[in-house]
């Protein structure tokens, strides 16, 4: 093996030192998902029980408020949006933060940075293959109130999902290399969070706004083509392809700019961390 | 055969900004933009155009003051941070040690450290698996292996820690005055373990401020100064030239302080006599006080790296007495056998080996440059000893 230590690097996704540093990312991912459930009593219950407490609420002031829900019951509505939105919002913060918290060994080991990043969201994913088995529960228990159609499943759950990690993918990268060097981005991640997922449409339905501007400014949020692409596999409906055409072409670009961005500054982590 | 390491013209620039905060934010940055901040930046070369080769399997020392640029060398070295010109050629596997313990958390257990930072510095999943009995085994640990870390004494961490760098087996490694920390027992261990990687064959990049360690481990050494290399060459050429360069002592010192308390005010050194019957004359000047306890003097006699050779105490009762004067005393210390080199002395002066009244560390050095075995020609290694005994057949 004969490599170059150079001064400026190439722009490109780094996929194969990636692939050859595959071990340390399954080593990270594994840290975190322990470490995150170390000393707890009910330990991975936790990656359920969180949807399921916000989904209780949410479907609760749904039903008092009578928002509309696509004919779908209001829990069903509430948590196939939550689940997807969870690996976005831990995935993001913990993404955006991660090179600050693992600031002693980017300073002493190299590796490719971006496994850092990626551990986060493959935590994340983990958590959402817990709080899966209850949906599938969910869908089995209001079995005559859904419109199931295997196919169309098949075919936009993936894509939902894929929306999803390519959105926390690239938003988190970008985070995490604003914070080592802004620290006031550790401020801005959790209030993003939050903002995202008033305007997601976790709650309501994108049908409630009648204002076709309304729905345009909405339909940026990458989150919105995944929420809407995931929840038409089973509500018999067809989302606004146009709105999903905006949405998905935002998550595209956030995705290329974040990891432009930290490919970009990778190389001087180490001296700002 | 092209060497496993090329190190051509690197230069590592760092800006030092005055009068700014710690951490950059925003609003500074935004700021800066539309005006021109009081913040004055300053060009610094941690390291400027640094070229050498390394061959396979040769163990390379790399010594100098704090601040010369080791650390930063290793980093580069490392990949942890680009130089900002020149390359570097590797044609082998590096892994570094510029730290022991990297990526060990608290909440995991012994074992899952074990395999989280083995992976962190290189090694396979299976590698890991393969060694795991030898490096629990070598750390002491085996009693502990499902604990948590955080309730680990320092110690047991430092040992596990440790144990887990000790086997690993990259092309090239980079160590980083790892040695320094851990009790000397552990010490020696790790560095018979450093010594055996190297007869393997395998590549040592080695940083340290223990220059015994360095002259016993490598054969050549990097000398470092300001960010340059200021010499290479056999490690014991450049640790003397190094020595020399930041050497204080001379062969008469002096008091400047004034001291409320007895001690030394004078002292001044000579050899006499011929090899192997070197004496060494030692003329001290002692300030001595009323009330003071009968005391001892003693000089102990160390070699340029530091290790220590010989205490000589003249006398075996106390022989300074209390009295309010300068008190003179010329000693005289048998050298029979000592091999060419500088020493330092240490002069101490107390009533009882658990009380000091003055302790002048190194401040004295001799030099020794006739060998004590006539017709020698081959030269004396500080690792064969500092004196040759005479021996005959009998």
């Amino acid at each position: 093996m004969e490599y170059e230590i150079k001064p400026h690097q190439k722009l490109n996704l780094g996929l194969k030192e990636i692939w050859q540093y595959r071990e340390m990312l399954f080593f990270f991912t594994w840290r975190d998902i322990k470490v995150k459930y170390k000393q707890t009593v009910l330990g991975f219950a936790w990656a359920i029980l969180q949807p399921l407490f916000l989904m209780s609420v949410f479907s609760l002031a749904g039903a008092a408020l009578n928002i509309p829900s696509e004919s779908l019951p209001h829990p069903l509505f509430t948590y196939s949006a939550l689940v997807l939105w969870m690996i976005f919002s831990s995935g993001l913060s913990t993404a955006g933060n991660s090179m600050v918290t693992n600031a002693n060994i980017i300073r002493k080991i190299y590796f490719p940075r971006l496994i850092i990043p990626i551990s986060s969201i493959l935590t994340s994913l983990f958590d959402f293959l817990m709080a899966f088995i209850i949906l599938i529960g969910m869908m089995i228990f209001y079995h005559n109130r859904i419109t199931f159609e295997l196919g169309k499943f098949l075919l936009l759950f993936p894509v939902s999902i894929i929306i999803t990690v390519i959105s926390t993918f690239g938003a988190g990268s970008l985070l995490a290399a604003l914070t080592i060097k802004y620290r006031d981005f550790r401020y801005v991640t959790p209030f993003l969070v939050q903002f995202l997922m008033f305007v997601t449409p976790v709650i309501y339905p994108i049908s409630i706004f009648h204002f076709t501007a309304a729905k345009y400014l909405l339909a940026i949020n990458p989150m919105f083509s995944a929420v809407e692409l995931f929840r038409s596999g089973f509500n018999g409906q067809m989302p606004e392809l146009r709105l999903v055409a905006i949405s998905l072409f935002s998550a595209i670009l956030i995705f290329i700019v974040g990891i432009y961005y930290f490919r970009k500054t990778e190389a001087y982590f180490a001296d700002l961390a | 055969m092209k060497p496993i390491l090329e190190v051509k013209n690197i230069s590592k620039r760092f800006l030092i900004q005055h009068n700014r905060q710690p951490y950059l934010n925003m609003r500074d940055s935004i700021a800066s933009v539309f005006k021109r901040t009081n913040s004055v930046s300053e060009d610094f070369y941690a390291l400027k155009d640094i070229s050498f080769n390394v061959q396979q399997g040769e163990c390379i020392g790399i010594i100098g003051k704090n601040g010369a640029g080791k650390s930063t060398l290793l980093k580069v070295l490392s990949r942890i941070t680009p130089p900002t010109t020149g390359n570097i050629i590797s044609r082998g596997r590096i892994a570094s040690l510029l730290e022991v313990g990297t990526g060990f958390h608290p909440e995991l257990t012994g074992r899952e450290n074990v395999f989280l930072n083995g992976s962190i510095l290189g090694m396979s999943r299976k590698e890991i698996q393969a060694k795991f009995d030898e490096i629990i085994d070598f750390s002491g640990t085996e009693k502990f292996l499902d604990t948590p870390l955080k309730f680990y004494s320092s110690g047991m961490q430092l040992r596990l820690a440790f144990s887990v760098a000790a086997f690993l087996e990259p092309e090239i490694m980079v160590v980083d005055e790892v040695l320094a920390v851990g009790d000397a027992e552990f010490q020696k261990k790790c560095m018979g373990k450093m010594e055996d990687v190297n007869k393997q064959g395998r590549t040592i990049l080695f940083v340290s401020h223990d220059l015994n360690a360095v002259q016993n481990l490598c054969k050549s050494t990097v000398l470092l100064k300001d960010g340059k290399i200021s010499m290479t060459g056999e490690s014991e050429i450049v640790i003397n030239r190094y020595l020399h360069e930041n050497s204080l002592a001379s062969t008469i010192w002096t008091q400047t302080a004034q001291l409320n308390h007895p001690h030394f005010r004078k002292i001044d050194v000579r050899l006499e006599g011929k090899q192997p019957r070197l004496k060494l004359i030692v003329n001290s000047s002692i300030q001595c006080f009323p009330g003071m306890a009968t005391s001892f003097i003693s000089y102990d006699i160390f070699s340029r790296l530091g290790t220590p050779i010989a205490q000589a105490i003249p006398g075996a009762e106390p022989f300074i007495k209390s009295q309010d004067s300068v008190m003179h005393l010329a000693t005289e210390i048998e050298l029979n056998g000592f091999v060419p080199g500088d020493y330092y002395i240490d002069a101490w002066i107390g009533p009882h080996y658990s009380e000091t009244y003055d302790w002048q560390k190194e401040c004295i050095e001799f030099s020794i440059v006739e060998s004590p075995v006539r017709n020698r020609t081959f030269p004396h290694y500080p690792a064969h000893g500092f004196f040759v005994p005479e021996s005959r057949i009998m």
